[in-house]
């Protein structure tokens, strides 16, 4: 039945993957036949070779999906194949003779085969060469403009130097990506003592165009990822190229690509994870081969990376995850198999995407913080216990007096991650928000405003005179708290607190130390017998109000602008114990007692782990948008509602404004619903049974398997925004939109050769399809020449003002460029 | 022609005696004595208030759900004659005689009691045996939160009825299906499935989880058809027959999608407009909702904006209400006082008029339209409307200060500027009083600026800065009014830009005095005009998704976690002097071994699936697919009703669980039965099974008969006996100290 011509037996090969130069393996290909393919003359070209037919797959294909193989199906397609071929081999055969006749008089048929396919493999990869050089030569344009800080620069900067510097911080991302950019600084030269302060500082002489071009390097990858993941999904060089112009002439991806930001590197990642598990899915017919192991392991590293950037990268985890749940559910249905190589293929699975990626991901952790080892700003947002070990902090090394005696002078931290130290200041709670006394909140920060001084509730003599034998506190007294530098009494009452309306209020009151009888708290730790001491950082202690019964806690939230954006602090009458509520003494300063060292509360790398996980969620959590402030919406996103500035205002200013380009962008839009559109139309036929043709059948394929996974990628990375919280950013997008543009590349080229195929006559069809690929390169290309100022910078005239060379292209009225 | 009266007229009925006798007993411990406690319980508190407003016709909003609850509620008030007059405001407090307790009680007893022999139904019509079914219904009864929650004033029991007679309704349905589609009674259960999942989502959002559920069987069930070859006749040559089966399909999907989305859409506007068509009166929530909505209502702003001009003229009176309204609905405002000289951290101002938005009502909220070409402040005859684009002056009715704004930093807001009424002692600043007028949802651009209905931008024509709420409190000198800035970085739209006015009349004095009177004066001329359901409709709706209601704890709160454990409870009522109480507390024993039920299933549904995977099939197929649609109505059921509450960030009460919990107690007697038929190799296996199953039944009925004066609240306790029924440490039981 397979009498093919030596041509289309002849082995294929894919263009190797762009990073494992020169040894790249080679996957021999047995897919699908896509009879449709054949007859471009793109395909004559290049793409025609990259099918070879195989029925023995079709039908185990047919198989999988859990379908008898009809037995007319078989043959149907046999025989449509036979015929097919019969009808375009000439054609095909055409081009070919051509290239040849010029070189060899009379080549035999075999030999004139083997150099048109050497020459087709040269023609791929300069195509691919051509594609990766564009790439990188859209990216690396003007990189040095502007040369001032842009946007989050200030930020990842900021944590680059940081790294270079060894210097403790926090942020809310794990630290993969930040390391990196610190990794590129550090290499290129740059010292870290440029300050990042704000989005328009000037670099001067500082180096920084390292960092920019590690990062526009890896945003540069993401091209020729996403080329070879459209052609291997759809087996069409069309479909490639357009995916691939589409995003050469995004300005939205080239302007994120150029700058020193988090998103390249993500992207990087997601797509080197995207590209690696297409790759090895397609090496499923030789398991346990060299480039099997090779694309798994190449997955399970780039899920490392994109996990180990952003937690966003979590969504590829998904997307991969699912495809290997499906994996391995058609490898089980498969009673060929025993169940001892199931059990194989499942353990090689474990092994590279789950403790691999993990291993990798806690390795990042383990690297920064053994980096991280001096004290900087991120040191209140962890636990007493975390600090010790940084130094310069003055936790470390540091010894203190190890019980807690009556005129000590300490800081209470909360014992709930990154709420912080108990904090009062000499601003007043405002009017109509309980009694006009002084504030007490949490704050992260270390503060001469975060000291308290313990006494005793009902003597007011200073418990520091010498003349006094020192006395411990215990458990169950009952104490007073003074503010050191206010001397006001921590103080509860019946008002409400500001935020918490259910809890009481918590404020300093009194002079120099004398109140009434709501500055009493009875002091308890938690799980022990009364009369214990207390010791420092290790007690978990509560507060207890005398007189109103409520319990001294934080409830996380943070207060308006007259409490500085600090946390509140209130009094709750609910006793249930949670970490709100559980404090722990950290500093403690008593010249009567003698000091021990802190070495023993060193936590273990768990530990370490734990913790930074819980701060940066707790992190991720608190950024929440503030009411009358414009914040952007999943939905504005796809429609490409409005960008985002990148640098400059005005119109002296050189300005740079994140947007995508509305050509590619609304095309993306409009492929998603063509797409649900026929995906849904030809998935009905195949389950009413239709009898299509083998061109449509192989057509169809490509658009639901290939199609299908595209799109899953566009809705695991863009849906869950939708159910988040926390503020967002326009540019979160972006990793959605590398899917969506891929579905574009695979939607227009099948939808294109469809059309081609229901024109009967040949050569309209074939400029059909022609055509329309041609015409939306070339339309993304002059959409991009049109918009490529939004990328590379303008100075000039705002777009509103006429006489702006940019005015006619301000589209929609949100775009302020 | 007339043969059918040749034969007698036979009806013939059947009667299920197990279902007739399970309603009774429904009934009888839903309804045993309900009108006890005659006092506020709890969350009646709270619905007791929305009834009060239906049967006084008071227009509210109530974020916690679709309407059609607290109508139902509503109704039972009014078969009772209730006339609203009660004051909802404190847990515990006695009903006064006008409130009709039982018949405001009895439509949740009701819907208590016909779960329970809708519980035997659904598992029957499952195809599991009767005794199967006989066991879910006795659980549904005995179950104490149950019971506690169908008592009383509140809408879960509700819930659960509509929730079970969509689950019921559909499978019916799909029973019908397979012999005869097309018929009276496969139209009436198809058609109720819409109904009641609509229903369901009327009650409280939550019902759109099991519409979801039954959404997504009927879906996979109508994927079948589709492949279905049967349908298309194998035989069938012929294009004409071909036609014919595919139309036979198309029907059955038409049928599906119209009783199954159209309906319930169509019957969930249909909620809303009795809603609006009850509430026609103004009432406490009117500050919320816009100008538009407000005027629409009787009584409220309609009383004042009644009779206003519609289009707004050079020369009208106007107040102008900022349409974001947060974090309070306030109105364009100034007044005499000026900016301080220098504020507390040094900056400097202009010291020119204070411009604010102000919460409240006052004469001061009066502002001119003016033109700058004209020096008039009256309207001309005929009015010149202004439009999209016209360029106008602001004039501050009682000072006769012009709008401004200028390159100073505003008070709170220092990126932004400052905006004041100019005073021109300051000649090195020179008044810049011209904005530019933007309608924002106009229809064309040659629009007319409409009292209420337009939100207008103003956009300064020197900085093309934007007037803009920023929200912030001033301090003691600007009376705590919230701040107005000029906004110089608009990005996009968004409501703190947007003003509509809200007050319009057309100036007539010239003269100062004269309108300095003219403004405390109402406002007259006679117009109306109203807003159409949808609109209305859809801002009600809007306004409910978005209303961000304080999270407020609660003392009875808990987390998803504590519910499949029962570690919580809620103390609903505690008798004024006896130690009498009701508590919502589960049957620990339904819960625990519901619980285990539904990890026992999903584990065996596993190691079947997986084994079927490779070719062993364990289960017969029809008992294979049985497990399966009884796994996907009860386990599912569960699992949509239950794990959503992870990712909700509102207070939760341990009463959310109680619709996944009625689901899991269908689950129990089909893995019971499964392991009876198929698991119990041998006769003796299956005598011990049977022993272990009325010893748990025995259990369960002594449980709940344990914790009976909790679920009813009719006896009095003794602290002893308190304590001995405080079986977790966590349960808050109310122990009188005396």
């Amino acid at each position: 039945m397979l009498c093919a011509t030596g041509r289309l037996l002849a082995a294929t090969t894919l263009p190797a993957p762009p990073r494992g130069r020169g040894s790249a393996p080679r996957c021999r290909r047995r897919e699908l036949h896509f009879p449709g393919h054949s007859e471009q003359p793109f395909c004559d070209f290049l793409a025609g070779r990259l099918t070879r037919p195989s029925v023995l797959r079709a039908r185990r294909v047919i198989l999988r999906r859990g379908r008898m193989p009809p037995a007319t199906g078989g043959g149907l397609t046999g025989s449509e194949l036979r015929a097919r071929r019969g009808r375009c081999g000439p054609q095909t055969a055409r081009p070919a003779s051509r290239d040849v006749a010029a070189e060899a008089a009379a080549p035999s048929p075999k030999r004139s085969a083997v150099s048109s396919q050497r020459l087709e493999a040269a023609g791929r990869w300069a195509l691919l060469a051509l594609v990766t050089l564009l790439s990188f030569a859209t990216r690396f344009h003007r990189l040095e403009e502007p040369r001032h800080i842009c946007w989050d620069e200030t930020h990842f900067g900021k944590m680059g130097s940081y790294y270079i510097n060894r210097t403790f911080f926090f942020d809310v991302h794990p630290p993969l990506g930040k390391m990196l950019i610190g990794l590129a600084g550090y290499l290129s030269g740059y010292d870290g003592t440029f300050l990042f302060q704000k989005p328009g500082d000037k670099y001067e002489h500082h180096s920084y165009m390292g960092m920019r071009g590690f990062c526009a390097f890896l945003g540069s990858w993401l091209i020729p990822f996403a080329y070879l993941t459209v052609l291997d999904l759809s087996k069409s060089l069309p479909a490639a190229l357009l995916t691939a112009a589409l995003l050469t002439f995004d300005t939205g991806c080239l302007t994120l690509s150029q700058y020193i930001l988090l998103d390249p590197i993500l992207m990087f990642f997601i797509m080197a994870a995207m590209l690696s598990m297409v790759k090895y899915n397609s090496c499923a017919d030789r398991p346990f081969s060299a480039p099997w192991w090779f694309w798994l392991t190449l997955t399970g590293i780039s899920l490392a990376g994109a996990l180990g950037v952003k937690f966003v990268g979590l969504f590829i985890i998904l997307q991969v995850g699912l495809n290997t749940i499906s994996d391995l559910w058609h490898l089980l249905g498969d009673l060929s198999l025993s169940l001892v190589t199931v059990g194989k293929h499942l353990t090689a699975r474990i092994l590279c995407l789950i403790v691999l990626p993990l291993a990798l991901y806690m390795a990042t952790f383990a690297i920064h913080f053994m980096v991280l080892n001096k004290s900087g700003p991120g040191d209140g947002f962890f636990s007493s216990a975390f600090q010790s070990r940084l130094s310069g902090n003055n936790l470390h090394n540091a010894s203190v007096p190890e019980h807690l005696a009556y005129g000590s002078v300490i800081t209470v931290k909360n014992f709930r991650m990154a709420i912080g130290y108990l904090h009062s200041h000499r601003h007043l709670y405002p009017e109509g928000i309980g009694a006009r006394q002084q504030q007490v909140t949490t704050y992260l920060h270390k503060d001469y405003n975060n000291l308290w001084i313990i006494k005793k509730h009902n003597t007011n003599s200073d418990p520091l005179d010498p003349s006094f034998p020192v006395e411990f506190v215990r458990h169950g007294d009952i104490i007073r708290l003074e503010h050191k530098e206010t001397s006001r009494n921590l103080h509860s009452h019946y008002h409400e607190a500001p935020l918490t309306r259910k809890h009481y209020q918590v404020t300093g009151y009194g002079i120099n130390g004398t109140g009434d009888s709501n500055d009493f708290w009875r002091i308890e730790v938690v799980n022990r017998k009364f009369g214990n001491r207390i010791k420092v950082l290790r007690s978990r202690i509560r507060f207890i109000h005398l007189v109103t019964g409520c319990v001294l806690g934080s409830s996380g939230k943070v207060l308006p602008r007259w409490g500085w954006e600090q946390l509140e602090v209130t009094c709750t009458p609910y006793l249930k114990e949670t970490l709100n509520s559980i404090w722990n003494v950290e500093d403690h300063i008593n010249p009567k007692l003698p000091n021990i060292s802190l070495d023993v509360l060193q936590p273990s790398f768990p530990e370490i782990l734990l913790e930074s996980h819980m701060v940066m969620i707790r992190g991720n959590n608190g950024l929440k948008p503030k009411d009358n402030e414009f914040t952007s919406k999943p939905w504005h996103w796809p429609i490409n509602y409005q960008g985002l500035r990148f640098s400059g205002i005005n119109d002296t200013d050189f300005r740079v404004y994140l947007l995508g380009n509305p050509v590619v962008w609304w095309l993306n839009l409009l492929s998603i619903a063509l797409y649900l559109l026929s995906g849904s139309v030809l998935a009905i036929a195949m389950q009413r049974g239709a009898q299509l043709p083998a061109e449509v059948e192989g057509l169809s394929q490509v658009l639901l398997r290939g199609g299908g996974q595209v799109l899953l990628g566009w809705m695991l990375h863009y849906f869950p925004f939708f159910l988040m919280g926390r503020i967002l950013y326009f540019h979160h997008y972006f990793p959605a939109m590398l899917f969506s543009s891929m579905l574009t590349g695979i939607l227009w080229d099948t939808l294109l050769r469809l059309c081609a195929w229901s024109v009967a006559s040949s050569r309209l069809a074939r400029s059909i399809h022609v055509v329309g690929v041609l015409s939306l390169l070339l339309g993304t290309a002059y959409s991009f020449y049109l918009f490529h100022p939004l990328a590379y910078g303008m100075v000039g005239p705002l777009a509103q003002d006429p006489q702006s060379p940019m005015a006619g292209l301000r589209w929609l009225e949100s775009w302020d460029f | 022609m007339l043969g059918f009266l040749k034969r007698p007229i036979v009806l013939t009925t059947d009667i299920n005696v197990n279902v007739v006798v399970l309603t009774g007993v429904g009934l009888l411990s839903r309804l045993w004595r309900l009108t006890y406690p005659r006092a506020v319980v709890f969350d009646e508190v709270y619905y007791g208030q929305y009834i009060s407003f239906y049967m006084k016709r008071v227009f509210f909003l109530d974020d916690s759900g679709p309407p059609f609850g607290h109508m139902l509620l509503a109704l039972g008030g009014y078969l009772g004659g209730f006339d609203g007059n009660f004051v909802w405001n404190r847990i515990g407090a006695e009903y006064s005689s006008n409130v009709p307790v039982w018949s405001l009680r009895l439509l949740p007893a009701l819907a208590g009691a016909f779960s329970v022999p809708m519980a035997y139904q659904i598992v029957s019509e499952l195809h599991f045996s009767h005794c199967a079914a006989m066991g879910a219904a006795l659980l549904m009864l005995i179950e104490n939160a149950l019971i506690t929650q169908s008592r009383l004033m509140l809408l879960e029991s509700v819930l659960i009825f509509f929730n079970l007679l969509a689950v019921l309704s559909f499978l019916k349905f799909s029973n019908c299906q397979k012999h005869s589609p097309f018929c009276l009674s496969w139209w009436f259960w198809l058609a109720l499935t819409g109904v009641s999942c609509s229903c369901a989502v009327g009650i409280k959002y939550m019902g759109v989880f099991t519409y979801l559920l039954v959404l997504s069987v009927a879906a996979v069930h109508a994927w079948h058809l589709i492949g279905d070859r049967t349908l298309s006749n194998v035989g069938a040559v012929s294009a004409s027959a071909c036609m014919a089966v595919s139309v036979c399909v198309f029907c059955h999907l038409l049928a599906r999608a119209v009783a199954l989305l159209v309906v319930p859409a169509v019957l969930y506007v249909l909620f809303f407009y009795v809603h609006l068509i009850l509430l026609y009166r103004s009432g406490p929530h009117d500050q919320i909702m816009s100008s538009a909505f407000q005027a629409s209502l009787e009584g409220g702003l309609s009383r004042i904006t009644q009779g206003q001009p519609l289009e707004v003229a050079f020369g009208s009176q106007v107040t102008l209400k900022n349409v974001f309204g947060k974090p309070l609905p306030c109105w364009l405002h100034s007044h005499q006082n000026t900016y301080p000289m220098i504020y507390e951290n040094g900056r400097g101002s202009s010291h020119q008029q204070q411009v604010t938005c102000y919460p409240f009502k006052d004469v001061n909220n009066w502002w001119i339209i003016k033109d700058p070409g004209r020096h008039q402040l009256v309207v001309s005859s005929p009015p010149r409307p202004v439009r999209h684009g016209d360029v106008v002056q602001l004039v501050h009715g009682m000072t006769t200060r012009f709008l401004n704004t200028h390159d100073v930093a505003a008070p709170l807001t220092p990126h932004s500027q400052e905006v004041s009424c100019y005073v021109d002692y300051n000649i090195s600043m020179p008044a810049q009083n011209l904005w530019r007028l933007e309608i924002v949802n106009r229809e064309s651009d040659t629009d007319v600026w409409k009292t209420i209905l337009s939100e207008v931008r103003f956009v300064h024509v020197n900085t093309s800065a934007i007037l803009k709420l920023s929200g912030a409190h001033l301090p003691d000198w600007g009376f705590r009014q919230l701040e107005v800035v000029g906004e110089k970085l608009p990005r996009g739209y968004h409501g703190s830009t947007a003003w509509n006015v809200e007050e319009h009349r057309y100036g007539q004095s010239q003269e100062q005095k004269e309108r300095e009177l003219e403004l405390h004066s109402p406002t007259q001329v006679d117009f109306s005009r109203n807003l159409s359901f949808m609109a209305r409709f859809s801002e009600l709706q809007w306004r409910m998704l978005t209303l961000r209601s304080d999270d407020s704890e609660h003392k009875y709160s808990s987390t998803p976690l504590e519910w499949v454990t029962l570690d919580t409870n809620i103390a609903y009522w505690l008798h004024p002097r006896s130690s009498a109480q009701i508590h919502l507390l589960g049957n620990v024993v339904i819960w625990a071994s519901g619980g285990l039920a539904t990890a026992v299933y999903t584990l065996l549904f596993l190691w079947y699936l997986l084994r079927r995977r490779r070719q062993i099939c364990d289960l017969p197929e029809d008992a294979w697919q049985r497990w399966v649609l009884a796994g996907a109505v009860c386990a599912g059921g569960w699992a949509v009703n239950y794990l959503p509450f992870f990712l909700m960030e509102k207070t939760l009460f341990l009463y959310h669980y109680l619709p996944a919990l009625s689901f899991q107690i269908l689950l129990l007697p089909v893995v019971l039965q499964h392991v009876n038929d198929h698991l119990c190799r041998s006769q003796l296996q299956r005598n011990l099974l049977s022993a272990l199953v009325v010893a748990w039944c025995s259990s369960a009925c002594h449980v709940s008969n344990a914790l009976r004066p909790l679920t009813y609240g009719d006896k009095e306790l003794s602290p002893d006996e308190l304590k001995a029924l405080r079986w977790k440490n966590s349960w808050d039981i109310l122990i009188r100290k005396h």
